[in-house]
């Protein structure tokens, strides 16, 4: 199994997150995409809490667990893709360094009943340089808006991209990413 | 149902639940011996470690047949993933199993990489 040829015989894995509010669509997106069932884990994360206990001093700690599904794409013997689904209803995602970390892009689901709940993930990807798309999950009763509405709404960057998407459908999520895909690529040619 | 797709894992299923206690199997502790994290990539080296393997160890260690991630082992054993980086820093320690850290900007960067992965989701739809 492990080679000479001057690498070690691993296939490296790619990351790409699915980001958005609870309820969104991530966990149906991932499980759309994988060649497997989801898979699921978690970690335990210990945060300092928001205030501070004004009798002692002390900054409460407060642990959380915070949980993700997973799914996999092979893309050759060299690499996997890996698809995270970030833990809609915990609000300290984000400090799980270890699942943004080193991430290729991401993935901004949203629903237009609810756009504010991808704000948090909006403000990371933008301020941790991290490439991504807005995918509008289209739910049935959803009114629908124009992807410039969102774009406005969510006070997106102008070559930031929206697209419409079904999660449920695998073509249309893997259309997703390989809209994703084709917007890392124009922003690193353009570096 | 089991959420395993794949043949001969059948050592929990939903109702049991997760039949490891997680800081019961890493003996208390939090820190693997090997720095590893969710996308580090994992394989049996075909070594036989010394002495008789714990059951834990020895499910991780099934797992490792072929090239997997330490996500993938912590999900199919419904450990959090801290326990199955304990675990499995065991193993690499008595040379029971080969990692290797991933190192994802070397690829991210890559217009190449990029594009083969574009490529590769083109021919999915
Ligand atoms: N009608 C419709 N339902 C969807 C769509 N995507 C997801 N759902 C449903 O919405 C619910 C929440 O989806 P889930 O993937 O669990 O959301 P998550 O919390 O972001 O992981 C599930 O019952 C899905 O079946 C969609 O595009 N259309
Ligand atoms: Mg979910």
């Amino acid at each position: 199994m492990l080679s000479n040829d001057g690498s070690d015989g691993f296939p490296s894995a790619l990351k790409l997150l699915i980001a958005g509010g609870f309820g969104v669509g991530k966990t149906t997106f991932v499980g759309a995409v994988s060649e497997i069932e989801p898979l699921h884990t978690e970690e335990l994360l210990t945060t300092a809490s928001v205030g501070t206990d004004r009798l002692t001093g002390v900054e409460g700690k407060v642990t959380t667990t915070v949980a993700m599904d997973f799914g996999r794409i092979t893309i050759s013997g060299k690499h996997v893709l890996y698809l995270f689904g970030t833990p809609g209803q915990e609000r300290f995602w984000f400090m799980w360094d270890e699942l943004s970390h080193g991430a290729m892009g991401a993935v901004v689901l949203a629903d237009t009943r609810r756009l504010e709940d991808c704000f948090p993930a909006v403000d990371f990807f933008e301020s941790r340089g991290i490439g991504f798309l807005v995918a509008v999950n289209e739910f049935d009763r959803a009114c629908r808006y124009e992807p410039e509405d969102v774009r406005s709404a969510l006070d997106l960057k102008p070559d930031t991209p929206v697209v419409l998407c079904d999660a449920r459908e695998e073509r249309s999520a893997t259309g997703v990413l390989i809209n994703l895909m084709q917007h890392l690529l124009t922003q690193q040619a353009r570096r | 149902m089991s959420v395993l797709d794949t043949d001969d894992e059948h050592w929990f299923d939903d109702d049991a639940g997760r039949l490891i206690r997680p800081y019961t199997v890493s003996d208390g502790r939090t820190e693997p011996t090997t720095r590893m994290e969710l996308l580090s990539m994992v394989i049996a080296t075909g070594r036989r470690p010394p002495g008789q393997l714990g059951t834990e160890h020895a499910q991780v260690l099934g797992l490792c047949g072929s090239v997997t991630t330490v996500a993938e082992v912590a999900a199919r054993l419904r450990l959090p993933a801290v326990v199955a980086k304990i675990l499995l820093s065991d193993l690499v320690d008595w040379g029971a199993v080969d990692t290797r850290a991933p190192d994802p900007m070397a690829d991210c960067t890559n217009l190449t990489v990029l594009e083969t992965i574009l490529n590769a989701l083109e021919r999915r739809i």
